[in-house]
């Protein structure tokens, strides 16, 4: 397939608010993007229209009940057979914050299982508690599953900021640590909360900004073709959208987020 | 027949609170003798059922579709008929 042809779905409802960036940056990149609403998106039956699926930032449906639960259970309710026929296809779902919680709450990550009917993991309350908006390390750690990530280096650090209340990724109690090692051997992490060097975190605020169980800030599900992260790499898709552009002495023309978008087209062109 | 639900959403015993944290703390400083506070979210649900138990049993099936998540959730079902 080629880029101009590639088509991709970023889906709005009440409260969603990070479409618009999300859409410049796919475009950016010379692909077709469209902001569409779920209504809509239903209506129609159109979801096969397209070769990828990005849930965006915001707080989808006020955030009533948890965040992103409800859009969650739209998702899974009202598109459930296209849904599974988009992941069956292999086409990519991207969730980025309130989209990863999205796909958490929808049993889709980490979906060991194949689909969860019930969520599998949960991104809660941070600790410390309240809305954090801030930049953040985030260490490369899979191994090439995730194709969101393939251009990446295992262990290179990318610099992307993070705005969320709710993004303490979370397994049950008693499980965690056999859950980890089931991401670990599925190759399903993906990024980590580090310092600049790439050393881990270890759960210190501010470097892990949420209290994330490991330090866990991205997880893709066992195909690596659905990937979700609390970092906005939207955000830190140009140079001069970077907290220290002024003081730079050459301006990069992109930042770290872009590589995210960039390997999902790549691997859309690849496969259709 | 209506019955009407009353839902407590509160997270399970051993994961932290920071919301109840947070507000301990502010109790604190009020000067009263707080040892915990933990928060709860409360729905009440007005629905149809042919029985208690069925209503139960939608109530129930609510709760891990929808309400809690089981990973930190507990929850508790109150149901009455209504009037």
């Amino acid at each position: 397939m080629k880029k101009e042809d590639v088509k991709i779905c970023i889906i709005r409802v009440g409260g969603t608010n990070c479409d618009r960036e999300t859409k410049r940056s796919l475009e950016d990149l010379g692909v077709k993007a469209e902001v569409q609403h779920l209504n809509r998106l239903v209506r129609k039956g159109s979801l096969q229209e397209f070769d990828g699926l990005v849930i965006p930032g915001g707080f989808s449906f006020g955030d009533y009940v948890r965040a992103g639960a409800i859009l969650a259970k739209s998702l899974t309710a009202r598109l459930r057979g296209e849904l599974k026929l988009f992941i069956d296809e292999g086409k990519p779902i991207l969730g980025i914050c309130n989209g990863f919680q999205v796909l958490v709450e929808a049993g889709l990550l980490p979906s060991f299982n194949g689909i969860s009917d019930y969520p599998e993991a949960a991104l809660a309350t941070n600790i410390p508690i309240g809305y954090r908006c801030m930049w953040v390390y985030l260490r490369h750690e899979n191994f090439g599953r995730c194709i969101f990530t393939r251009r990446i280096p295992q262990g290179n650090v990318l610099k992307i900021p993070v705005a969320h209340a709710e993004g303490r990724f979370i397994f049950p109690r008693g499980e965690a640590n056999k859950l980890l090692e089931r991401l670990l051997e599925n190759d399903q992490l993906v990024f980590r909360y580090c310092l600049e060097d790439g050393s881990p975190a270890e759960g210190r605020f501010p470097e892990n900004p949420n209290g994330s169980f490991y330090d866990i800030a991205g997880i893709c599900d066992p195909s690596g073709t659905i990937f979700g992260l609390m970092p906005h790499p939207e955000r830190a898709f140009y140079g001069w959208q970077l907290p220290d552009w002024t003081r730079m002495r050459r301006l990069p023309r992109f930042a770290d987020g872009r590589i995210i978008f960039s390997s999902m087209i790549e691997y859309i062109t690849r496969k259709f | 027949m209506r019955y009407i639900a009353r839902v407590e959403v509160s997270l399970k015993p051993g994961h932290s609170d920071p919301e109840g944290e947070t507000t301990k703390n502010s109790l604190a400083e009020l000067n009263y003798p707080v040892r915990d506070v933990r928060v709860s979210k409360v729905y009440t649900i007005l629905l149809e059922a042919s029985s208690v138990r069925d209503a139960e049993r939608m109530v129930e099936e609510m709760c891990r579709r929808l309400l809690a998540n089981p990973v930190k959730d507990d929850y508790k079902i109150r149901i009455e008929a209504a009037e």
